[in-house]
């Protein structure tokens, strides 16, 4: 059981993993976005500017805010196109009841973008990012 | 007390001031400010929301569901032999309505002296009502659909009644078309827009409704695009189609380049290059255009 044999099996596990995954998707949008961890900084900046808006800060009081900011960058990567998974409830599941305005989703839309522009994003990723997410906005409000 | 009556009515000094009001009203009106920044346009010269020289289908404000929203505006044209002065202001609630009212004063320079003419300007009042058929600007599947009814009232008919126009009031219709295109030019957003106008205005009304050649309306096409390179800077161009009612003089067909800032939902300016062509005799009626809009 020399080296080669090694090399065997850890070609053969990560040609496993390889077959596994997804086939090969665009993920450059998750590139731009700076990946998991620029996404994370996205996502906190946003529940700063959220903590500091009187239109929407209210939906934000009462929720464990370390499981909401996880379940964003879950659903953040896997919007733009990152390996990851969502594994939080559906989007109409955790509005529901809120009943969100359209006011309010735009509210957050602001919050987002502010949070972006403090990433140094540029216009056209941010552009890119919330195209993927506002075809959504009829899972979020009024539920 | 003329001269302060005359800086109260330049445009400038009254667009400062329509800002300064806007602004300084701002803090109460926060909460009802839901929609995006932008999004509700710029001020037309006919008072509705929408480009420089044309409704578009948004509304004015920044309202949606169960708010209210509107703007004030002036806007100066500077044009070789004319200029045109507006004042006006529009309300809207729920995204879904809009009223709006513009004043509007058309200074016929050069030409008093040439033709030896009984007065120096035209001045028009325009009534509009704008409904969203259905549609958003962004969201959702269809484009936002609006139409609109204007009652226009020319205040001096004398010199249009001399050139053949047939009356001095009218009301005429249109229906407009505008969407957002998420990242659809170098991925920059772009809003388009169209629409169609049926209408007898001649010189929009200014000149009165109507014609020895034409008498009855027209269905006239209008349009525009914009590309947004932030939320906060957009370039564009509108143009209008224009009827021939009139045998004194062509009518040219408008178009107008602009770029809009808007540094927030209270304050907006758009600089122009308008292309207004051939008016009451005088050719190449291409100028300046200077708008500035306070919302609330």
């Amino acid at each position: 059981m020399g080296r080669s044999f090694w090399l065997i099996v850890g070609l053969s596990l990560s040609l496993l993993a390889g077959c596994a995954q997804q086939p090969a998707k665009d993920d450059s949008l998750y590139q731009d976005l700076g990946q998991r961890a620029g996404i994370q900084k996205i996502v906190e900046g946003m529940l700063l500017h959220i903590a500091q808006d009187d239109r929407i800060y209210k939906y934000f009081a009462k929720v464990d805010i370390d499981r909401v900011r996880d379940k964003l960058v879950e659903r953040f990567c896997v919007e733009a196109g990152g390996p990851c998974t969502y594994t939080g409830d559906s989007l109409e599941e955790v509005h529901k009841g809120m009943n969100l305005s359209r006011s309010d989703f735009n509210a957050l839309v602001e919050d987002l973008i502010a949070a972006m522009n403090e990433q140094h994003i540029p216009v056209t990723t941010q552009n890119r990012f919330i195209a993927r997410l506002a075809p959504e906005r009829g899972e979020v409000i009024e539920k | 007390m003329a001269l302060s009556l005359s800086m109260y009515l330049n445009p400038v000094v009254l667009a400062s001031v329509v800002g300064a009001c806007a602004a300084w009203v701002s803090p109460a009106a926060d909460a009802e400010q839901g929609r995006l920044i932008a999004t509700g346009g710029a001020s037309s010269i006919e008072g509705g929301a929408g480009g420089g020289i044309i409704p578009w289908a948004m509304l004015a404000g920044y309202d949606e569901q169960g708010e209210w929203g509107g703007n004030a505006f002036a806007t100066h044209v500077d044009l070789p032999d004319y200029t045109l002065d507006v004042v006006g202001a529009a309300a809207s609630y729920g995204n879904r309505v809009e009223i709006s009212y513009a004043h509007q004063r058309f200074d016929l320079g050069s030409l008093v002296s040439k033709l030896n003419l009984p007065e120096d300007n035209l001045t028009q009042d325009i009534f509009g009502v704008k409904v969203r058929l259905f549609g958003d600007l962004i969201y959702d599947q269809l484009p936002q659909v609006s139409a609109g009814l204007e009652y226009k009232h020319q205040n001096d008919f004398l010199i249009p009644s001399l050139v053949g126009a047939k009356r001095d009031s009218d009301v005429e219709g249109y229906v407009t078309a505008s969407r957002l295109f998420m990242g659809a030019a170098f991925g920059y957003n772009v809003v388009v827009n169209a629409g169609l106008r049926y209408s007898r205005a001649n010189e929009t009304g200014l000149m009165g409704f109507g014609g020895d050649r034409r008498d009855t309306r027209s269905v006239l096409k209008e349009g525009g695009a914009a590309i947004l390179f932030n939320p906060h800077w957009a370039v564009g161009m509108d143009y209008r189609e224009k009827p021939d009612n009139l045998s004194f003089a062509g009518e040219s067909d408008w178009a107008d380049f602009f770029v809009g800032w808007f540094p927030n939902k209270h304050v907006s300016v758009v600089l122009a290059y308008a292309r207004l062509g051939e008016i009451a005799t005088l050719d190449n009626q291409n100028g300046t255009y200077l708008s500035v809009q306070g919302s609330f």
